[in-house]
Order: C-alpha cells, then sequence, then structure tokens
C-alpha cells in the first residue's frame, strides 16, 4: 500500500481515537495516537486477515495481540476500518451495554478480539501460546503482539521472554511501543528500564529497532524479523515513538496517557489531523 | 444403605493418591485425543505427569518455575484449538496466579484445565507457605469457570477424563497423600452431577476431596449410633447440584458440609447459601476455621483441624440436636 494512502488512513484513525475518547469522556489517547501507524499498517498491509468472517482459533490467519490494552481506541478504530464490525460501531465506546469495552474483551464478542487484556503483562504469554499452537498445527501464519514500555516492569513479560526462545519460537514478532512514558511520568523515573535491547538480547531474542511513525522504517523491521522464521528465536522490535503523535498539545507528556479532552480541545486536535476519510 | 453404583468397596485394601489418577487420566485422555497439550511448572513428577510427558513429549512444555507466564501460554494455546492442561500445586495454580487465571483465562473463556495437586492440609510437612485452603473459594468467585475437587485415585482419573471432553475453563483440586481407593472405576461421573454415596433419612452429610472418604467411615460409626447419614459426594463444587442437595435436605433436615477448605467461601460457604434460599435448615461445618495450617503427617493434621470422621461425627450428633424432631 501506498505510504501516502497509509498515511491518510493512519490520520482518520487518529481522528477516530480523540473522537471516540472525547465521547466517552475517558480513555488513552496519548498511546493510542503513538501506535496509530504501526496498527495501521499491520492491519492494512502487513497481515494476512479474515476480516469478513471473524473466527477464534484464526486458522491460517496472522494473529494480533494488544498486551498493553488500554491503548484499545486505536484497535477499535483499525478493527472497524478494516472490516470487522461497523465504524459506527465506535460511537460506543466505553459506554454501557457497548461490544467496545475500556479494555478489549472477548466476552461481549466483538470480532477481532481474541483475549482481554488491560491488566498489564499478560499479552506475551497469549501471543506465544497462540504461536505454539500455530506450529503445532502446522501453520505458516505469523503472530504479532504489542506491548507498551512501561508495561515491561511487569515481572511476567521477563518469565515469557525466557519462555519463547527455550521452546524455540520463531513464529512471533513482538513490538514494544517506546515513547517512555507511563502513567506517573518518564519510564526513566518511575522505574528505568535500563537499556532494552541489551535486556531482550540477554533473554536470546533478536532486537531491532526503528522509528515508530515511518512506514518504511517499520516495513524494514518486519521484513527482517521474518528473516528470523528458522533460528528458533523470536524478534522484538523496539519501536521508537512519541505519545500522542499527531495532535501537539498531546505530544511527548505523560499527561495525556490516561485523559479525555474537553470540546474545545477536541476541535483543536481534529484540525489538527485532517482527513480524506469520513468519520464515523 | 450404600449405594454400590459408585462404592466399589467399603474396605479398601488398597490406597493412592489422587494425583496419580490425575496422571492416569492426563495420559488415557492424550491417547485419545491429539488436542490435548500439557504445561508443568517444574514439578512433573509431582503432578504426576511423567506418563503423558514421556508419551508426547511433543506436546509437553516445560515452563519452569513461572506460573504466571503458564496460565498465559495455556491461554494463548487454545487460540487454534489445544486444550492445555496446567499442572503445578494449588497454591501456585490460584493464589498465586489469580489475575493471570482472571483476565487471560475465566474472562476471555478460555478452555484451559487448571489441574493442582497438594491441596489442603494433606500436603504436610512443607507447612502453611503451601498448604492452600481458600483456592476452591477463589476459583468458584470466577465467572464461567468448573470448579471439581475428585475423593479418590479413580475418581481423579475418571474428573480428568470429563474435564478434557468438557468445554471452558476448569479447576480440579486434587491431592498429595494416598488415601483408600473406594469408588468404582466405572462409577458414573458427570461434571454438576453429586453422587449419593449412602442413603439415609436422618442427617445430610455434603463431602468433597479427601473428606468423603471420612464421611463414608463417620457413617460406620454414626450406624452404630443408630443414625442413619446419607452421604453426598460433591466433587463438582461449581456448579453446585442444588438438586441432589436439596432433595435430601428436605427428607432430614439437617446438614453437616465436609471440606479440606477454608471454612469461608469453600463448599460450604455455598451449600448454606442454598439452604438460605431454598430449605433453611440447621448446618454445621467440618472445615478449617479462619487458620492457616503448619507442618506435620497429613493424619496429625487432620486430628489437629477437625477434619476426619471423627470430627464427622461429632458434628452430625451436633446438628441433629438442632434439627426438627422428626427422627
Amino acid at each position: 500500500m501506498e505510504n501516502l494512502t497509509l498515511k491518510q488512513l493512519a490520520t482518520q484513525v487518529r481522528r477516530d481515537i480523540v473522537r471516540m475518547v472525547h465521547g466517552a469522556s475517558s480513555g488513552h489517547p496519548g498511546g493510542s495516537l503513538g501506535c496509530a501507524d504501526l496498527l495501521t499498517l499491520l492491519y492494512f498491509e502487513v497481515m494476512d486477515l479474515n476480516p469478513d468472517q471473524f473466527i477464534m482459533d484464526g486458522t491460517d490467519e496472522d494473529l494480533f495481540f494488544l498486551s498493553n490494552g488500554h491503548i484499545s481506541p486505536v484497535w477499535y478504530s483499525v478493527l472497524s476500518r478494516r472490516g470487522y464490525f461497523p465504524v459506527n460501531e465506535l460511537a460506543t465506546f466505553r459506554k454501557l451495554n457497548s461490544r467496545l469495552q475500556g479494555h478489549p474483551a472477548t466476552e461481549e464478542g466483538l470480532p477481532g478480539i481474541r483475549i482481554a487484556s488491560g491488566s498489564l503483562g499478560q499479552g506475551l504469554s497469549a501471543a506465544i501460546g497462540a504461536a505454539q499452537t500455530k506450529s503445532l498445527n502446522g501453520e505458516s501464519a505469523w503472530v504479532f503482539s504489542l506491548h507498551g514500555d512501561g508495561e515491561l516492569q511487569e515481572g511476567q513479560i521477563w518469565e515469557a521472554a525466557m519462555y519463547a526462545p527455550h521452546h524455540g519460537v520463531d513464529n512471533l514478532i513482538s513490538f514494544v511501543d517506546c515513547n517512555g512514558q507511563q502513567i506517573d511520568g518518564a519510564t526513566d523515573d518511575v522505574m528505568n528500564l535500563g537499556d532494552l535491547a541489551d535486556k531482550w538480547s540477554a533473554f536470546n531474542w533478536h532486537v531491532l529497532t526503528c522509528d515508530g511513525h515511518d512506514f518504511d522504517a517499520l516495513r524494514n523491521a518486519i521484513a527482517k524479523a521474518k528473516e528470523n522464521r528458522g533460528t528458533g528465536r523470536p524478534t522484538v522490535v523496539l519501536m521508537k515513538t512519541e505519545m500522542g503523535k499527531g495532535v501537539d498539545f498531546m505530544e511527548g507528556t505523560h499527561e495525556w496517557h490516561g485523559i479525555a479532552p474537553n470540546d474545545e480541545q477536541l476541535e483543536d486536535a481534529l484540525t489538527q489531523l485532517q482527513s480524506s476519510h469520513t468519520d464515523y | 444403605m450404600v449405594n454400590s453404583r459408585y462404592i466399589e468397596t467399603l474396605t479398601p485394601e488398597v490406597s493412592k493418591d489422587t494425583r496419580s489418577g490425575f496422571g492416569d487420566g492426563l495420559l488415557e485422555a492424550g491417547q485419545t485425543n491429539n488436542d490435548i497439550v500439557a504445561l508443568c511448572a517444574d514439578l512433573t513428577g509431582s503432578l504426576k505427569m511423567g506418563g503423558f510427558r514421556k508419551a508426547f513429549p511433543d506436546r509437553f512444555f516445560q515452563v519452569g518455575i513461572a506460573e504466571a507466564n503458564m496460565m498465559g501460554v495455556a491461554a494463548g494455546m487454545t487460540i487454534g484449538g489445544k486444550i492445555p492442561f496446567t499442572g503445578t500445586f494449588a497454591n501456585f495454580s490460584t493464589g498465586r496466579v489469580y489475575d493471570q487465571i482472571r483476565q487471560s483465562i475465566a474472562y476471555s473463556g478460555k478452555n484451559v484445565k487448571i489441574c493442582a495437586s497438594h491441596a489442603g492440609l494433606t500436603l504436610g510437612e512443607d507447612g502453611a507457605t503451601h498448604q492452600i485452603l481458600e483456592d476452591m473459594g477463589m476459583m468458584a468467585m470466577l465467572p464461567h469457570m468448573t470448579v471439581i475437587c475428585t475423593a479418590d485415585f479413580e475418581q481423579t482419573r475418571q474428573a480428568t477424563l470429563a474435564v478434557a471432553e468438557h468445554e471452558g475453563p476448569v479447576y480440579l483440586r486434587f491431592g498429595r497423600p494416598k488415601v483408600p481407593v473406594f469408588m468404582r472405576s466405572n462409577a458414573p461421573f458427570e461434571i454438576g452431577k453429586a453422587q449419593v454415596l449412602s442413603e439415609g433419612n436422618d442427617v445430610t452429610i455434603v463431602a468433597t476431596g479427601h473428606l468423603v472418604w471420612e464421611a463414608m467411615v463417620a457413617t460406620q460409626e454414626l450406624l452404630n449410633r443408630g443414625i442413619r447419614a446419607e452421604v453426598i459426594n460433591a466433587h463438582t463444587i461449581k456448579p453446585l447440584d442444588g438438586k441432589t442437595i436439596l432433595d435430601s435436605v428436605r427428607r432430614t433436615g439437617c446438614v453437616v458440609v465436609a471440606e479440606e477448605h477454608q471454612r469461608i467461601g469453600g463448599l460450604g460457604a455455598l451449600v448454606g447459601q442454598l439452604l438460605a434460599g431454598h430449605c433453611p435448615a440447621p448446618m454445621r461445618q467440618v472445615a478449617v476455621e479462619d487458620s492457616f495450617g503448619e507442618s506435620g503427617t497429613p493424619a496429625q493434621l487432620m486430628e489437629k483441624y477437625g477434619l476426619n470422621a471423627k470430627a464427622i461425627v461429632a458434628q452430625v450428633e451436633d446438628v441433629m440436636r438442632m434439627a426438627p424432631a422428626t427422627h
């Protein structure tokens, strides 16, 4: 897909994100905006998907696991724009009787979601399990997962990181959203993550780094990661991003991790996000 | 009157651990269903999972001492149709990983079988750090979760096979010590269907796990005292077979509930709720009285904490004094 086309889609996804969070008067815009480019690329170009007929088992499809479930707005927007459910349903985000729960869930049967997430640190284990099942079933499809950098403070991530290469999992590509921010402030101040490339490397993963807002850089990283199949080791892509990307007053600060814009701020944001697509 | 559909013998010569019933059942289930996989957190020998590991090395996953990851990997493996059985001690199968089970398995409706050995005081000498007595309550509180606690070797083997066929998350609880094998290997076993092991009209004893055999022993002693007890094996804690229990209590008018678990939040609490709503009747519990355990042999601990046939007899006599004079 042309970069320009992807960029237009990602801008529409960003419009959806700020409108959803504004409409619910709650939610997490910062990380969602920061991951809009990756999810747009994955769902509209990279992944082999079957959005018309969602099946939980996802046989012969590529699978995506969102471990940092609080950035549900970006996932919901991309899923609906890709055809998993009607775009108009985005208006129900976080409201009573909605399938679009505050954090992703399977309970209400929203197509595209295969496991609940929100309580952090659990998604890597699930992605690894799904990748192992694909191997056991003789499938060639890929499993992708996304994690926050702050989320790496959870111990379960490192249990999972140790497990995957031990069991030869090499059909998994995990992304870390390295925006350097978490609720209480900068990750360096809250709980310093140290050198993440060294850490993942020490856990025997292939490690790649790239700009999370550059489609070509992301494409190259994914292509390189796919070459690692057969090595018995998974790949982690440390993706440098900016929290709040695309809305100037939300960029680069933890302040917009989990609050909604007011009416005036929404207008300001939408003015900055001019899209050729149609709002829900 | 002992129900011979279920009971093989009241004078068992063989004692076996329930965990071995799990190991045999897992191997058997694995032989008939290629989708069954097993994960273990460095306790393969203790969980008796060696048979499965040897027979199906490609379907056995050693996860090391990392139970949270084990639950998550198991949840993920269900996506694509695998049926994962996780194995570790009951403490590490529940309390240690409650949030992983809650979000990734129960809330996500994943077909994971959480198989937990060394439950309760009968773990013995390792002491209270390992003797979990809250696990059934924690698991029963989770929506979508089925909770099973088996009485002997044969029943654990049967339950393991039934769990493999059941769609949805299950907590299967069993134990460490060798206990009498008294159930028939071909006894009818259905998840959610309690078993009336002994019929009587004077008192209902609802028991689960290791306390089922103790209830059968107590029944013999009570008979000597002219009391005919009905013994119900509530192997499925959730969903609880309310009908079988209520049908019995409506005849007997009083109940003793026996379990190797805290009195708060376990089978007794569930039976109490059931009775309060449908058939108020005097009830007593044979359970741990809001305390932690300690080191000791299983028999010493069951005696000290009042979890044996003697304790059941005492509670039966006490509850019958409270019951309406229909006897």
